[in-house]
């Protein structure tokens, strides 16, 4: 990375750093809230286009690596972490502790989100098409279902990610620089890895798999590749629903969270990493701006997808970015 | 290039403007209407759940007003919707706190979704009763955090009670859902209860929610001769049980707790449930007056029998109304603490004291199934 590079990605942490401390002081928490589940939302509509829109993979079962990241790092937080981050406040002024602690707690997630996605993805990415998608929905439940049964987190009832053992730790975070700093890094990362040369690997599996291994790309562990990456981002954006709700539950991660992520990669446009970012936001947004509409809302929201779907087939962006050969020239 | 960047800044600095501008006064102020959020789960998997309460906290809220308010001034009722889902439990509380300003939550029936929200009534310090979550932890998120249902604990109790002193049984035997949290808590309850009654538990049997074939646990069971069976489950393996003992001979009635009280119990169990007894919030044929006059006027505005989710939306808004009067004012502890202190509260759902863990300690109702309907056996009061 270049001088200016590196300069353009200080001045950004230093914004969101800035914007972590103040934005929570001046604005109302309900806005914060929103702000922080479009954040969210960024993260694992990103990751998934990796795999739905640039390898070509149909995978609906994305947030069930969502909910290996939540669980984890919310376990890791409240069994491990709580007792750390109490030992960091003790020296640090409290926003500066949670930033030293929560890039372990996020990694935690990440990281076993990463390796399910390894586990799934090995036998899974030899299916094809419809056969893929099913089996990539059933793994999503299986792991839904998997984690109601352990106690430990929970089960049925719920998990709290507070630690009452550690008065001194207050795991969840309010402020939203923690969350869009994961976002850009996202974007950066994945942006960086489908348009590089070695990218190219990923569309090239996307349009012709069979032309693709005739001239040596190797098919499956290209999208092994591109699962696992995408499994890691979705377990750090689990990682981060659950410190920012505070609260998880296993209905949060129902085949109905992987769906919806599915909207956001295809209104966005298959093969745009932009386009996801946007409909992320807007689709997540609608539905608290469309309260106004009472019993309507819904029906207005499910219309916009219709109408958008019918006069946009290609989503919004097509395979287009929006203004992504500045942000590249200038990290590049 | 730094033209944009400044188009960029005035942007967010206007977005930023705008979002913070919206404060309204009005929860606050002392001429307007009192505001009360509700929350609740008017779309989604339990959207009965939700219509029922918000039916019956309106149908309060209506009976208050026609009355001329409370403090001098009308309540108005601010409903959300959270399409049954967890989060957005969440986002529901914190809209209706910050930008309603209302001066109280009501809300949740589903335990997760009030343990969800919860945490931003505490932090807000805006007094929050639910109606219907039953599982102990809600309440303990916080000493903002209410309840106007008894816990699962408790009705554990109470048909215990009922089995020894009512049936008269020496032997119980318990079938119970052990992946239920709801019924793993009313049988370990009623095994204690009884057995410091002096009853004996001769079968401690299990099954899981979706199971269809209970013989070998019902065989074992028929092989103790007990007097009476316990299950604490939902509806529809409540149903399978009762018609597969009857089969088996089991003619001994068995006992359950509120997952029964739907209609379907009557559809799956038909004949097989007759004669057996479970406990709820309240009858609809109660003998009291004021469950009455509440069923016909439910009726008349809403063409349908209330179910036990409408009664506790009526009364935990009833006992909101009821702590807002003794205030006198709609500031956040100070109604908190009247809340606390609500004691006798005449509700629909039985006579309601808040208790140190606020919860509500209330009589339950026996219920028996007769003639292929519900029908008020008799009330064990709150001990």
């Amino acid at each position: 990375m270049s001088r200016s590079g590196w300069i353009t990605v200080a001045a950004c942490a230093l914004v969101l750093l800035a914007l972590d401390v103040l934005l929570p002081r001046v604005l109302n928490p309900y806005y914060a809230t929103i702000v922080i589940r479009i954040g969210i939302a960024v993260i694992a509509a990103v990751s998934l286009q990796l795999v739905n829109g640039f390898t070509g993979q149909f995978s609906i079962g994305h947030a069930g690596f969502m909910a290996v990241g939540a669980y984890v790092s919310a376990a890791f937080s409240v069994y491990v972490g709580a007792g750390w981050l109490e030992a960091f406040a003790a020296v640090l002024p409290g926003p500066l502790a949670r930033v030293a602690y929560y890039p372990m707690a996020l990694a935690a997630g990440g990281v076993a989100a990463a390796v399910a996605g390894l586990v799934v993805g090995i036998p899974a990415l030899r299916l094809r098409g419809d056969y893929l998608a099913i089996a990539t929905l059933g793994f999503a439940e299986v792991i839904r279902i998997a984690i109601l049964n352990v106690d430990a987190v929970g089960g049925a009832r719920g998990f709290s990610v507070a630690a009452a053992d550690h008065p001194g730790a207050d795991l969840r975070f309010e402020g939203f620089g923690t969350v869009y700093a994961v976002a850009l890094v996202t974007i950066v990362v994945i942006s960086r890895l489908v348009y590089s040369s070695g990218g190219l690997s990923f569309r090239a599996v996307r349009e012709d798999e069979v032309a693709a291994a005739s001239i040596g790309v190797p098919a499956t562990r290209v999208k092994v590749e591109a699962f696992v990456v995408a499994s890691f981002f979705a377990g750090v954006a689990g990682a981060l629903f659950a410190h920012s709700e505070g609260y998880v539950h296993t209905n949060s991660f129902a085949f109905l969270r992987s769906f919806e992520l599915v909207v956001f990669v295809v209104l966005g446009g298959l093969g745009s990493i932009t386009g996801a970012v946007l409909a992320a936001a807007v689709l997540t947004a609608a539905p608290e701006l469309l309260r106004g509409l009472g019993e309507w809302r819904m029906v207005l929201y499910s219309l916009l997808l219709i109408v958008t779907m019918l006069v946009r087939p290609q989503g919004l962006l097509g395979t287009r970015e929006l203004g992504f050969d500045w942000l590249r020239r200038r990290l590049g | 290039m730094h033209g944009r960047w400044r188009v960029g800044l005035a942007l967010a600095m206007a977005l930023a403007v705008a979002a913070c501008g919206r404060e309204q006064t009005s929860g606050a102020g002392a001429t307007g209407p009192i505001r009360v959020g509700h929350f609740a789960s008017l779309t989604g998997d339990t959207a009965t759940f939700g219509r029922s309460t918000d039916n019956g906290i309106r149908m309060k809220i209506e009976e208050v007003n026609a009355r001329g308010g409370v403090l001098g001034r009308p309540l108005e009722l601010v409903t959300e919707d959270d399409r049954s889902i967890t989060e957005e439990a969440r986002t529901t509380a914190q809209k209706l706190v910050q930008r309603d300003e209302v001066v109280a939550l009501l809300g949740e029936v589903a335990s997760s979704r009030s343990l969800a929200a919860a945490p931003e009534a505490q932090r807000a310090r805006i007094p929050m009763i639910s109606p219907a979550s039953t599982n102990p932890r809600v309440t303990q998120v916080g000493d903002y955090v209410f309840r106007a249902c008894f816990i699962d604990p408790f009705q554990g109790a109470v048909m215990a009670k009922f089995a020894r002193e009512t049936i008269g049984a020496k032997r119980v035997a318990i079938l119970f859902d052990f992946k239920q949290d709801y019924s793993v808590g009313l049988a370990d309850f009623f095994r204690k209860t009884f057995q410091s009654m002096g009853g004996e538990i001769v079968a401690d049997e299990r099954y899981t929610s979706g199971d269809i074939e209970f013989r070998a646990q019902l065989t074992k069971i028929r092989g103790t001769r007990p007097d009476a069976i316990f299950v604490p489950g939902y509806y529809t393996e409540a149903g399978l049980i009762a018609k597969q003992a009857r089969e088996l001979g089991i003619t001994v009635p068995l006992l359950g707790g509120d997952g029964w009280d739907s209609t379907r119990t009557l559809e799956i169990g038909g004949s097989a449930v007759e004669g057996d007894f479970f406990s709820n919030h309240y009858a609809a044929d109660s003998d009291s007056a004021l469950v009455r006059e509440f069923v016909e006027k439910y009726r008349a505005k809403y063409g349908e029998v209330p179910d036990a989710m409408a009664v506790l939306g009526y009364d935990a808004a009833g006992i909101l109304v009821d702590a807002l009067a003794r205030a006198g004012t709609t500031d956040g502890p100070k109604l908190r603490d009247a809340i606390a202190a609500t004691k006798d509260y005449p509700g629909v759902s039985g006579t309601i004291s808040m208790d140190p863990q606020r919860n509500a300690r209330k009589d339950a109702v026996v219920i028996e199934i007769k003639d292929g309907g519900f029908h008020y056996k008799q009330t064990v009061p709150a001990f």
